[in-house]
């Protein structure tokens, strides 16, 4: 029900960005998704990747601080108020979202929301119990990287 | 052989395990003055007939070496500083012909000319009395295996704790400074028991060490000789617990001797001073007001036995202060706190005296796992702004960016509480900070005034 979401703190500076892309495409790590925040000095980077597990020692390997975390994958129903309805559940659940951001499958052109809660384990409960299962990392991968 | 291993990869305890070569730590006290006295006199005699910068200082005082009568009239006798070396590069201040000389040592030297130091047979033979109690005052013996991290060449470092560890019959393993990766493999494969180097390069080494598939903790090392450059009681901690080694504070200046003026005993509770090789004084830095026992200063020493080049009462410029206090090991010999600050260390900032140990503890009051710093000076429109940068490690990062700010605010806080001024933070990437595989450089100042 959960996916790895690997982040890695950078430095605000010119090519920062790059080096760690360089690294995984060197090692011919295929990245799922990515979203980046940032502030006037440093930045982190969050990446989905199926190969997470080497995807760390790769980048750690190139001296990145690198944390693991978990994440909900929601495919979001595609009519008015598919969000709210998520966050409703969550905000009954006493949850909070620290971070979301969304990508699509490209093959069946739909919208998936990654969902950084701050107790995951409950999130998935209590999503589920709303009939909102997330997806499973097979799932994802297999829907995406095919 | 196998034998020989488990004695070296004995645990280390507190066990008082008597090294004949450690009695004159035991001295008792009438009789350590009554020595010092003589040597003091000695030595005054010796540099008065051969070093003229020291006659010319001595007449200006119109004092003589017989106005030594007492151990305190050493301060009727000039100071001697680093300047003072200096000017008289490369030979001035040598008391003994070149033919009696057997070994020039000299400083790094970052700045223009280095300093340069000699040494007589007989002051070989001190240097490497004084480093082999040094050595079993750490609980060291025969049959330990030593890694010399420390540079050899002219930096005393090196070659002071070789001929150290060779008199107390252990094993020298002779790597010298950096290549961490070989330094790792050797300690590993040679079964090291002790290593002497810098307390930041150690760190350095047991942060690499998961890196190269090395765990220190499962090493039979179990002893670290850490010296030249000042570190914190909190440093130590962290390696001890890191690396599950008993860390030792060992003090030396190549002007004074090299490594091995003064050394840690088990109780691990600040360096004893070689006191019958070694006079101290603690002076009030401005004043050069000789102050007393427990008060804090400068350090002011005097070689009591070294032939070549004596030296009269030389401002060391390290902070710190003596005690007298008993010492639960039985040494009859002065303590110094540990030296954590250094007076030409210390920057103005703001008005502000900081030294870049206050900086340390502040970080290390946030999280035990914010080894790495720097401290960088700039003036923005005539003010002066002091930024820290830290290195992000795995124990302190988050993934969002309210945790990370949170970390820095907590920093900012503490170095203001701590040093009273106040610092923008900056964490950085790991291993963003040069590393130095010597001396750890804190502070860069990018004032032009």
């Amino acid at each position: 029900m959960k996916i790895k979401q690997l982040s890695l703190f950078l430095q605000n500076e010119p090519g920062a960005l790059s080096r760690p892309v360089k690294a995984l495409a060197r090692a011919k790590l295929n990245i799922l998704t990515l979203s980046l925040a940032d502030t006037q000095h440093f930045g982190i980077l969050r990446l989905i990747l199926r190969e997470w597990e080497k995807a760390k020692k790769v980048l750690e390997k190139e001296g990145f601080v690198v944390k693991v975390t978990d994440m909900l994958a929601l495919e979001v129903p595609d009519k008015p108020g598919g969000l709210a309805s998520i966050l409703a559940t969550a905000e009954k659940a006493g949850l909070n979202v620290e971070y979301m951001y969304g990508f699509t499958m490209r093959k069946e052109n739909k919208a998936v929301l990654a969902l950084r809660f701050d107790d995951p384990d409950r999130a998935v409960q209590a999503l589920q119990k709303k009939g909102m299962t997330p997806l499973m990392s097979t799932e994802v991968f297999g829907r995406l990287e095919k | 052989m196998k034998s020989v291993s488990q004695t070296a990869a004995k645990p280390f305890t507190k066990a008082r395990e008597f090294h004949p070569v450690s009695s004159p730590d035991f001295l008792p006290v009438r009789q350590l003055r009554a020595l010092q006295l003589e040597r003091l006199r000695y030595i005054v005699q010796r540099a008065y007939d051969n070093v003229s910068l020291f006659q010319e200082r001595m007449k200006e005082r119109k004092a003589t070496p017989r106005d030594i009568r007492k151990l305190d009239d050493i301060a009727k006798l000039p100071f001697t500083t680093k300047a003072d070396l200096r000017d008289t590069y490369p030979f001035g201040l040598f008391a003994s012909p070149m033919n009696e000389i057997v070994r020039l040592h000299a400083s790094s030297g970052t700045t223009g000319k280095p300093i340069v130091v000699a040494y007589t047979q007989e002051d070989v033979n001190v240097w490497t009395n004084v480093m082999h109690r040094s050595l079993a005052a750490a609980g060291l013996h025969e049959g330990d295996i030593i890694q010399n991290a420390y540079g050899y060449g002219l930096f005393t470092g090196g070659l002071g704790a070789h001929y150290g560890a060779e008199a107390l019959g252990a094993t020298v393993i002779p790597i010298s400074g950096g290549n961490t990766q070989r330094q790792l493999m050797i300690m590993k494969d040679f079964g090291a028991t002790a290593i002497c180097c810098t307390p930041s390069y150690f760190l350095h080494l047991i942060d690499q060490a998961p890196e190269y598939g090395v765990d220190v903790r499962q090493l039979p090392l179990r002893v670290g000789i850490f010296g030249a450059e000042p570190w914190t009681e909190s440093m130590r901690k962290r390696i001890e617990a890191d690396s599950g080694i008993k860390a030792f504070d060992i003090y030396g200046l190549s002007e004074i001797v090299g490594p091995g003026v003064a050394m840690e005993c088990a109780c691990q509770c600040g360096p004893h001073i070689f006191e019958d090789y070694f006079y101290p004084e603690i002076v009030d830095p401005k004043t050069g007001k000789v102050l007393e026992d427990e008060e804090e200063g400068e350090l002011v020493l005097t070689t009591l036995g070294k032939k070549a080049m004596p030296m009269i009462r030389y401002r060391t410029r390290d902070i710190t202060s003596l005690t007298s206090e008993k010492c639960e090991c039985g040494r009859t010999l002065r303590r110094i706190k540990r030296i954590s600050r250094r007076s030409d260390d210390m920057f103005i900032i703001r008005g502000v005296n900081v030294f870049p140990s206050q900086v340390e503890t502040a970080l290390l009051r946030v999280e035990e796992a914010l080894p790495h710093y720097q401290i960088i000076l700039t003036r923005e429109r005539d003010l002066d702004v002091m930024e820290v940068q830290v290195e992000v490690t795995p124990e302190v990062f988050g993934d969002t960016v309210g945790a990370l700010e949170q970390l820095q605010a907590k920093i900012s806080k503490s170095i203001e509480t701590v040093v009273g001024v106040r610092a923008t933070v900056r964490l950085v990437q790991p291993r963003t900070i040069q590393r130095s595989e010597g001396k750890a450089k804190r502070v860069i100042d990018q004032r032009k005034l």
